[in-house]
């Protein structure tokens, strides 16, 4: 088998991370490829690279035999790549037949001859075992559906080379085997698949080779028949922690918050108890329903059922306010959408959560709210040259100190961090580390979300892993170990 | 002459204003620049002025408030009807009139934030209701003929001062205390900035941006009495076509149609920039039709302005993070 794309040593450089570092890696005809890695390894960087969404720094891209430095969306799709991504690019109200040649025609003139379209959407679909109505909407599909005609509108544009993110990650047991037998299909077409998924059973079922990517570099590629999945972890995993975690005074108080049968959002119900002192861990892999499970218990989203103590206590939290109320604080992933106000001063940012203690008859006192805020702005130590600095001005590092003021300020007992040091530079991650420490021993119970591997089992002192929204294991800090809770993040009890 | 320019920045509806006095005074003297004229500008802007403070509490909290002129129309009908058919005192007849005037303001901000519908549509919605409750309630035709005592919030004046501008500086005073040095007036700003921010940092959202619109009701209907005063009459049109007029003063004023941006002192300017217009334009015999698409080009140039200056920082945000 010849192969239809090779990359080169591809690299990609952002500002302060080499995302790509002279990747290399070869697709054959008719072959089915698996990517896997940990978050931020470079899998969905290289898949930009290949479809052109982003321009590589350096290196080659061969498709069908010619040599390209760089991709267009334009030009890979002439070229019959295609990608197939988490979130589907249909029109909803719009019907399948319309949507598989969306942006192409299928016959002259300005007046679309539907018949046409809906035999030419017909012998599409054939290609599958199940039947779709080409005349149905597609907002009335499941979106395993969905997701077929996404894979009907490639077919469409005689795609050779279809990349597929995670497809299995919102089907069915059933509608699995359904893709697997689709993929299959398509193989015997001559077309070849790049396939990144999480759930490395699959690879087992549906692959032919595995490359394996780490920190922006291809570690292995090999038929996938020469692995077992212990190695496949071994290979993404690869690597002792190398980052430094500052040391803590554990000491554990009375139970703080306590989440009794919690569920709704999409997350089944989990129960755990967190002490005063402790810094909980959540890992699980992105869309495992670890944000999902801390906005329920921030009341963010409605429960569909489940209790929630403080300290003892059963609080209903039916909405933030109340677990403000409650002294319970969440610092978003979303620091720019929900975290900081923006165009907000930094003064108005910090005691925005306590302004109606600060206040007399409803009149907030100006000086309690400046020294309130000078408070906070040296205990974080956030550098600004002034309180009245609009939040929006400041690095990264110092937007998400100023997103942990508030809760500091309003005295909570419980902190949940939802990725608290995404996209922030080294020495403020130090930073962060170390007031996650100090609040910690100062008898906060905290909760900590992060996609970094290291850096969580780095600062927990416990680790709750979901998988797939549920609870599927927990981990003390002496039995951390990389393997182990990538494990149970890929589904396995 | 940095610090020039940064003033004048900081100033530039102020100083709008005062070019656009100065240059009425060139072209027609003491015609337009003499202290009745003034005070004429003052009086005919201050219902306008109070309307406009309302409109912006919405704006400040995200949200908008077209029905504010139906709401107007409303309250001089309702008001006259009480004081005429029914023979209630003058004063409960207003009571009653602001009441049900505020009360339609929390059924608009309700029915708004509970639904989610876009403010400019659900409140363009209100305004052709409140417009047609208000024909309906008057029969169709104005309602001549009030009590004597009723008129005195449209036409009477405290020395020279007329009272509706009086009403209008008070108005203006305990809004801008209330936005500035209250925390129930910053959770305006704040869920404006960020409702997604302010609800995770335990404000009640739904109840400020409700309130805001209860405000602007409450606004709406001490700008009607006044309005009652000074048509004499209760007028189911009265209000028509201020709710452009409104929102092109509080653009002016600069507060931001994103919300949780603007200062009550600055509304204030921006609704005397439209008064000295409109003012200078009649003056110079400028006809109506010319002068709607005068106002017309001014609340574009406005929104404009306030959506480029947005793009523009955006822009510069973006080029600092990379």
């Amino acid at each position: 088998m010849s192969n239809i794309l090779e990359v080169k040593n591809i690299t990609k450089i952002y500002p302060g991370v080499v995302a790509l570092n002279r990747v290399s890696m070869d697709v054959r005809e008719g072959e089915v490829h698996a990517l896997i890695g940990e978050n931020g390894a470079g899998k969905s960087t290289l898949i930009k690279v290949i479809t052109g969404a982003i321009e590589p720094n350096d290196g080659e891209i061969v498709y069908g035999g010619k040599s390209y430095s760089k991709m267009s969306p334009e030009l890979s799709r002439q070229l019959g790549i295609e990608a197939i991504y988490q979130e589907f690019n249909l029109a909803p109200a719009v019907s399948v037949a319309e949507n598989i040649y969306i942006g192409s025609k299928v016959n002259d003139g300005a007046v679309i001859d539907y018949k046409k379209l809906y035999s030419e959407a017909a012998k599409v679909l054939d290609n599958f075992t199940v039947e779709i109505s080409p005349k149905s909407l597609v907002k009335d599909l499941t979106v395993a559906y969905m997701q077929l005609v996404e894979i009907a509108k490639a077919i469409a544009r005689n795609a050779r080379l279809i990349i597929m993110d995670e497809p299995t990650a919102p089907l069915t047991e059933d509608e699995v085997g359904n893709l697997f037998e689709i993929i299959k299909e398509l193989k015997k077409q001559g077309v070849s698949v790049i396939y990144i998924s999480h759930r490395l059973d699959e690879l087992f079922a549906v692959s032919d080779r595995v490359t394996v990517m780490r920190d922006g570099e291809v570690i292995v590629t090999k038929d996938t028949k020469d692995f077992n999945k212990e190695q496949l972890i071994y290979h993404m995993v690869g690597r002792g922690l190398n980052e430094t975690f500052p040391e803590r005074n554990v000491t554990y108080g009375e139970p703080v918050l306590e989440v009794k049968e919690l569920c709704g959002n999409g997350v089944a119900p989990v129960s755990f108890t967190l002490r005063k002192g402790e810094v909980l861990g959540l890992a699980g892999l992105v869309g495992a329903g670890r944000t999902e499970l801390v906005r329920l218990i921030f009341g963010a989203d409605p429960k569909d059922g489940g209790k929630i103590f403080i300290e003892g206590k059963e609080t209903a939290i039916n909405k933030p306010q109340d677990a403000v109320r409650s002294g319970i604080g969440l610092v978003s992933e979303d620091r720019k959408a929900q975290g900081v106000f923006l165009r907000m001063s930094i003064k108005t940012n910090i005691t925005v959560t306590i302004l109606e203690k600060l206040a007399k008859w409803g009149v907030i006192n100006r000086r309690a709210e400046n020294d309130c805020a000078v408070e906070y702005r040296e205990a974080l130590n956030i550098k600004t040259p002034s309180l009245e600095q609009l939040a929006g001005n400041l690095s990264g590092g110092n937007q998400q100190k100023v997103a942990l003021a508030k809760w500091l300020a309003s005295k909570s007992k419980v902190l949940i961090l939802d990725e608290p040091t995404r996209g922030i530079d080294v020495g403020a991650k130090q930073e962060i580390y170390q007031l996650i420490n100090r609040l910690a021993e100062e008898g906060l119970g905290i909760i900590v979300i992060s996609s970094e591997m290291e850096e969580i089992l780095g600062i927990t002192d416990r680790l709750l892993i979901l998988s797939e929204g549920r609870l599927s294991g927990t981990l003390m800090k002496e039995e951390y170990s990389q393997t182990t809770v990538l494990k149970y993040a890929s589904g396995e009890q | 002459m940095k610090k020039a320019l940064d003033i004048l920045k900081k100033h530039s509806v102020e100083a709008v204003l005062l070019v656009l006095m100065l240059m009425f005074t060139i072209v027609k003297g003491t015609i337009f620049l003499n202290i009745n004229n003034i005070i004429t500008i003052l009086r005919q802007s201050s219902i306008l002025g109070i309307m406009s403070i309302g409109m912006m509490f919405c704006m400040l909290s995200g949200g908008l408030n077209l029905a504010v002129g139906s709401m107007v129309s409303l309250v001089t009908v309702t008001s006259a009807v009480f004081m005429t058919s029914m023979n209630i005192p003058w004063p409960v007849a207003f009571l009653v009139s602001v009441a049900i005037c505020t009360f339609s303001g929390w059924a608009t901000g309700f029915i708004i934030v509970k639904t989610r519908i876009w403010p400019m549509i659900g409140s363009l919605a209100m305004q052709t209701i409140l417009s047609g409750v208000a024909y309906i309630v008057c029969g169709g035709l104005p309602i001549y003929d009030l009590p004597k005592g009723s008129i005195i919030f449209g036409q009477a004046n405290i020395g020279v001062i007329p009272l509706p501008v009086i009403i209008l500086l008070a108005v203006a005073v305990v809004s801008a205390f209330i936005l500035n040095k209250t925390y129930f007036g910053r959770h305006f700003y704040v869920s404006g900035s960020n409702v997604e921010a302010a609800r995770l940092s335990g404000i009640n959202t739904s109840r400020i941006c409700i309130m805001s619109y209860v405000i602007s009701g409450f606004l709406c209907g001490i700008a009607g009495v006044i309005m009652t005063g000074r048509v004499s009459s209760g007028q189911p049109a009265a209000g028509k076509g201020m709710d452009m007029t409104c929102l092109t003063a509080v653009v002016l004023g600069g507060v931001s149609m994103n919300g949780g941006e603007g200062k009550v002192s600055k509304v204030v300017v921006g609704v005397f920039i439209l008064g000295v217009l409109k003012n200078g334009m009649t003056i110079m015999n400028v006809d109506e039709y010319t002068q709607m698409i005068v106002e017309g080009l001014i609340f574009l140039f406005a929104v404009c302005f306030d959506s480029l200056q947005r793009i523009l920082s955006e822009r510069t945000g973006k080029k600092k993070a990379a």
